[in-house]
């Protein structure tokens, strides 16, 4: 139960999100009606990858500080699984702008800024396959990971702020520019916390799966070397 | 303080002898400026100004990339461990990002001149504009050069320095793109001051990460 308790949190918590996402009541605003409650699967993504390229950032900074294989295969691992949270964040919104914006893509900054960060992270992993010593490999993929994420972050929080746009909470100078809070009825507010929650248990959980199995996958090689 | 002042100052005389000395590296990437700029006005011939402009960063950028790539590559690495005895990386790093910001100010300059002979002549502010080539030119250096570190330590070409740069570029070259509005319009637009503040900014925190990040990079 100690090591365990949060992965059923995640299974309780998304359970509750796809239950009470589909049925609770919500208000009417504008053109969106009820695809308004994209907001429980779409805004979470947002909130998962970035908690997993923050904890991916944290690995590559610890292995800077002290060099253990350890620490690159999870950052790599983490930077993976927000690749995949960003692909479906983008995918998400994609099907929800065909629908309230007519168009699946219209260049809307958050858009671009999504865009953005998959080319950023697959571009870290054409890095990191372009080098065969493993030492080098982590150290020079590591630095790039940090540089890549100071200039990413600042650039999501200025950019969106700077133009206009038709995003939810896109008013240019005002506001967040990620989500329209203010659309955010208290209803709505007891599906969403928790919903955001459970995604990013979901991150990790799958996150540490793939890890256990690199991590494994290390062993073997190292003991079919020693033999 | 003196001392890494004077390092850097040394690691710059030499990039510049040595560019004195092999002038093919210099006037191989003023050709490859003025073969890009004409191949474009074959192309497009004289287009309006938001064409002019966007076309005008985006060579920007290819030159940047070719400008760059080979301030690493041309370091073979037993130079690289005799510049590691006579002075510290981040004196090595910052001699490179001041050699590559005054090269990519030359060719940016020369690059703008092409352009408003061979593309026509759009600008209403050309010293406004001129400045902001400047400062553009300075900014996409400093990204490039690290990122042309990062390409060496993994003994990759210019290609990767393209991949690994286009999305971190992306933030400047919109703030230039919209700063550069100004040479095109009569009127002075609000919030330019905030902008360029916000590109000066960008620049010192490539500055910073660099000088942070580059001696992780060069260990061996």
């Amino acid at each position: 139960m100690r090591g365990y308790w949060w992965k059923i949190l995640t299974i309780v918590l998304l359970t509750y999100t796809f239950i009470a996402g589909f049925l609770i009541p919500v208000p009417d605003v504008g053109n969106l009606e009820q695809t308004i409650r994209n907001l429980f699967f779409h805004v979470p993504m947002w909130f998962g990858q970035l908690t997993l390229i923050t904890v991916s950032l944290v690995y590559s900074i610890l292995y800077l500080r002290k060099p253990e294989a350890r620490h690159d295969i999870y950052a790599s691992e983490f930077a993976k699984t927000g690749i995949v949270f960003g692909m479906l964040g983008l995918v998400t919104g994609m099907i929800w702008a065909n629908y309230t914006w007519g168009a699946p893509w219209n260049n809307d900054p958050k858009q671009l800024g999504a865009a953005i960060a998959l080319l950023i992270y697959l571009a870290y992993f054409i890095l990191r396959n372009s080098m065969t010593d493993i030492d080098k490999r982590a150290r020079v993929s590591a630095v790039y990971n940090i540089f890549a994420y100071f200039i990413y972050v600042p650039m999501i929080m200025v950019l969106p702020r700077m133009v206009e746009s038709l995003h939810p909470g896109g008013k240019g100078v005002e506001g967040n520019p990620g989500f329209g809070g203010q659309d955010l009825d208290a209803t709505m507010r007891t599906v969403f916390w928790p919903a955001v929650i459970g995604w990013i248990l979901l991150g990790i959980w799958i996150t540490t799966l793939r890890l256990r199995l690199q991590l494994l996958e290390e062993k073997k090689t190292y003991t079919s070397l020693a033999s | 303080m003196t001392q890494s002042l004077q390092h850097i100052f040394v690691l710059l005389k030499k990039d510049f002898l040595l560019e004195i000395r092999q002038q093919y590296s210099f006037y191989g990437i003023v050709l490859y400026v003025a073969s890009t700029i004409f191949v474009l006005y074959l192309a497009m011939g004289q287009p309006e100004e938001k064409v002019w402009n966007g076309l005008f960063w985006m060579i920007q950028l290819f030159i940047c990339v070719n400008a760059v790539a080979k301030s690493f590559l041309q370091e073979s690495s037993g130079r690289m461990l005799y510049y590691y005895t006579i002075a510290g990386p981040r004196d090595f790093i910052l001699s490179k990002l001041l050699f590559n910001a005054l090269l990519m100010t030359v060719m940016s300059v020369t690059s703008l001149l092409l352009f408003r002979l061979l593309m026509g002549d759009p600008l209403q502010h050309p010293l406004q504009f001129t400045a902001i080539v400047c400062l553009g030119g300075c900014s996409l250096s400093f990204v490039f050069t690290f990122l042309a570190a990062i390409a060496a330590r993994a003994r990759q070409n210019a290609a990767l320095i393209a991949i690994l740069g286009f999305p971190l570029i992306i933030p400047q070259v919109l703030l230039l793109m919209r700063i550069s509005n100004i040479a095109f319009a009569d009127v002075i637009q609000k919030g330019l001051l905030q902008m360029s503040a916000l590109l000066v900014g960008l620049d010192l925190l490539t500055l910073a990460l660099a000088a942070v990040l580059f001696p992780f990079l060069w260990k061996d």
